[in-house]
């Protein structure tokens, strides 16, 4: 009895994470998939060379950062998953929604742009969580922006500078 | 100061070149921060707090690394590169490096054509 007390917590908590976790990564991929739906017309390419350098009006460096941390539920599941080896689905949902978001968020740092070229993507585990799991990860997401000397994203006509 | 990840500035020609400038930046997170952050793990999701710092040092790392440039008589940046990686537990490290260089504005040899509209694809030419 005094050992189901002494569990009471850590269950109580392995639960608490297992719903408001799960409610919080579906609400997460809602606001993704809408928001990414809004950028479609800038397109991120991971190539170094610029399509039509000669109409490149600016460049500007590019910059969007998320840390993320996975829930309690999840990084129990994955040190079960852990004993039996496989693909670990808590951690690769956990850095899928991390990247998308810092894409999401350096495409919104520079919305006006109308290409981002050599995109680059660095992530660092931030915290280990409790035994030598990942607890949380930080992906920057960064490139460089391109303005071209035709027409802005919103149809008004750029000066051209010389 | 331009700074750019590609390895020229679109647009410009490259003059001069003056190496490697580097910024780094060692920060450690507040215990408000560090407790939020602890709440936060057990339910997942965006740790603010962290993200926020993690930007501001980033900020600073760039920052110290454009002074750097700006030492040299440089104009741009190319070449930037990040770096992450964590010190100890509640401190990371932010390093940023890029090769410093002096950039002009390329002449243009031809008239730029008439606006084009934007359903154009860039790839076509």
């Amino acid at each position: 009895m005094a050992l189901l007390f002494q569990l009471y917590i850590p269950i109580a908590l392995f639960f608490f994470g297992l719903i408001v976790g799960s409610l919080i990564e579906r609400a997460h991929y809602r606001s993704i998939k809408r928001r990414e739906l809004g950028f479609v017309t800038l397109p991120a390419l991971t190539m170094k060379t610029v399509p039509e350098p000669q109409h490149v009006l600016r460049s500007e460096m590019a910059l969007g950062s998320v840390v993320i941390s996975v829930d309690r539920f999840k990084q129990v599941a994955a040190g079960l998953k852990k004993v039996f080896g496989g693909e670990i689905h808590s951690y690769s949902s956990l850095l899928d929604r991390a990247r998308r978001e810092a894409l999401l968020r350096l495409k919104e740092n520079s919305a006006d742009a109308d290409m981002l070229i050599n995109l680059r993507f660095e992530t660092a585990t931030i915290s280990s969580g409790g035994n030598s799991n990942i607890g949380s990860v930080e992906v920057l997401a960064y490139g460089t922006a391109l303005w071209y000397s035709r027409h802005s994203r919103h149809g008004h006509p750029v000066d051209l500078v010389a | 100061m331009i700074i750019t990840n590609t390895e020229s500035v679109p647009g410009m020609r490259m003059v001069e070149h003056y190496g490697l400038v580097q910024g780094s930046t060692i920060r450690a997170k507040n215990i408000g921060r560090d407790f939020m952050a602890g709440m936060k793990n057990l339910v997942g999701g965006e740790l603010k707090g962290y993200t926020e710092l993690l930007r501001e040092s980033r900020d600073e790392a760039v920052h110290r690394m454009t002074l750097q440039a700006e030492e040299l008589g440089a104009n741009a940046v190319v070449n930037l590169r990040f770096s992450t990686s964590s010190v100890a537990a509640g401190a990371a490290e932010i390093l940023c490096y890029g090769t410093a260089v002096r950039v002009e504005k390329l002449r243009r040899e031809e008239p730029v054509p008439p606006p084009l509209p934007r359903e154009d694809d860039p790839f076509s030419g």
